[in-house]
């Protein structure tokens, strides 16, 4: 393996070309189910931040946030077209036809922040603490494990040969609504 | 935002290695090796180690699990002394003035104000009583996939540097570049293929 350091700069663009293959994905109605090939429909959603980043001349960058819970993500395929990616983005997942997940991603660290599981069963006694705890690392390792199966699925497609002609034009006629 | 709450941050890590020996007993002696002291230290400014989920401030392991069904849970503690500037301004002040009133000069020399500034950071680390912070720590061994539920940088080193320490396992922190590394199923070739992978430009 390379030095972790090393490794987490250099590579931090594909976790933000991830996040920005996601939005496309939700804006352009694919299948995710497909993708990640689970027993239960999974479906994500764009939740209520959105947060791109543009490298400008010497080393000068353009942070592009757009938050609110209907905003629109206009400026967001603006700053898309001016060569940003998304950074961070907020996502709600749906697994199957009752779980409902919302939380925050990062693209270079995959740091989880205010994540929302569905709420885990009981009323907090201690009897019932176990259980609680058993539930709520459950869902947890799915939904992570949800997220690393799309980012796997990412990846495969990009580097196919063909990813030029499939995945890039595709994202690029998206992004120019061509 | 611990594990139980109604949303959490968190961190990821892979274990690399396993014990020689049955892991229950290696985790045990690791959490009683490095818990947190019961007692604090008054002159240290940090003081870490680990304390059982459900006793964060008793860390008491014989008393209180860390298995649950086949997870490992317990918390890391960060006691942490900070002294605000304004406190030290102020007593600085008032140890200067006492110096002036005691020597019957108008003035303290530099080496003077060093030392009164040593003395009184030290009365005050002693005086200022530690403020805690805790960090759940989920841990599915069989399949070397840890959770640490926070994000903050220096929770994470310190984490990183007691848990080797407690364990001698080291955590790989799980971001693009180790995900692929230690936990997809790609080839070789492929794995080759994706750390030759430069940005993609979608701008015309």
């Amino acid at each position: 393996m390379l030095d972790i350091a090393t490794a987490y700069n250099k590579y931090g663009f594909l976790g933000n070309e991830f996040l920005t293959w996601l939005w496309f994905m939700i804006e352009t109605g694919q299948d995710i189910s497909q993708s990640v090939k689970t027993k239960d429909p999974v479906s994500l959603e764009i939740g209520n931040s959105l947060i791109l980043e543009n490298t400008l001349g010497d080393n000068a960058r353009e942070k592009i946030t757009i938050k609110g819970d209907q905003a629109g993500l206009e400026e967001g395929t603006t700053a898309l077209k001016k060569g940003a990616k998304v950074t961070e983005m907020n996502l709600i997942c749906k697994l199957g036809p009752e779980e409902a997940y919302q939380f925050t991603i990062k693209g270079d660290s995959f740091n989880i922040t205010g994540m929302k599981t569905p709420a885990a069963a009981g009323d907090g006694s201690a009897d019932e603490i176990e259980g609680r705890i058993i539930e709520k690392a459950l869902l947890v390792f799915r939904i992570t494990q949800v997220i690393d199966t799309l980012f796997f699925t990412f990846l495969a497609q990009r580097i196919e040969d063909d990813w030029k002609n499939k995945g890039f034009d595709q994202m690029r006629s998206w992004i120019y609504n061509d | 935002m611990g594990f139980l709450s109604a949303t959490q941050s968190m961190s990821r890590y892979h274990i690399l290695d396993v014990f020689d020996t049955e892991p229950m007993e290696q985790v045990r002696d690791g959490l009683i090796q490095h818990a947190i002291p019961t007692l604090e230290n008054e002159y240290e400014e940090i003081s870490a180690g680990w304390t059982p989920f459900e006793s964060p401030y008793l860390p008491d392991f014989e008393q209180f699990s860390f298995v649950f069904g086949t997870y490992f849970l317990f918390s890391l503690r960060i006691d942490k002394k900070s002294i605000p500037a304004k406190l030290v301004h102020k007593q600085m002040a008032i140890e200067i003035e006492k110096k002036k009133h005691a020597s019957g000069r108008d003035f303290v020399s530099k080496n003077e104000k060093s030392e009164i500034k040593e003395t009184v950071m030290d009365v005050l680390m002693h005086k200022m009583p530690a403020i805690p912070n805790v960090y759940d720590v989920l841990w599915d061994y069989d399949a070397g996939n840890l959770f640490l539920f926070t994000t903050q940088k220096a929770a994470n080193e310190f984490f990183e540097t007691i848990f080797f320490k407690s364990f001698n396992l080291k955590p790989v922190r799980l971001f693009p570049y180790t995900l692929v590394e230690t936990r997809s199923a790609f080839s070789s070739a492929d794995k080759d293929r994706i750390l030759t992978l430069t940005p993609c430009h979608f701008s015309r």
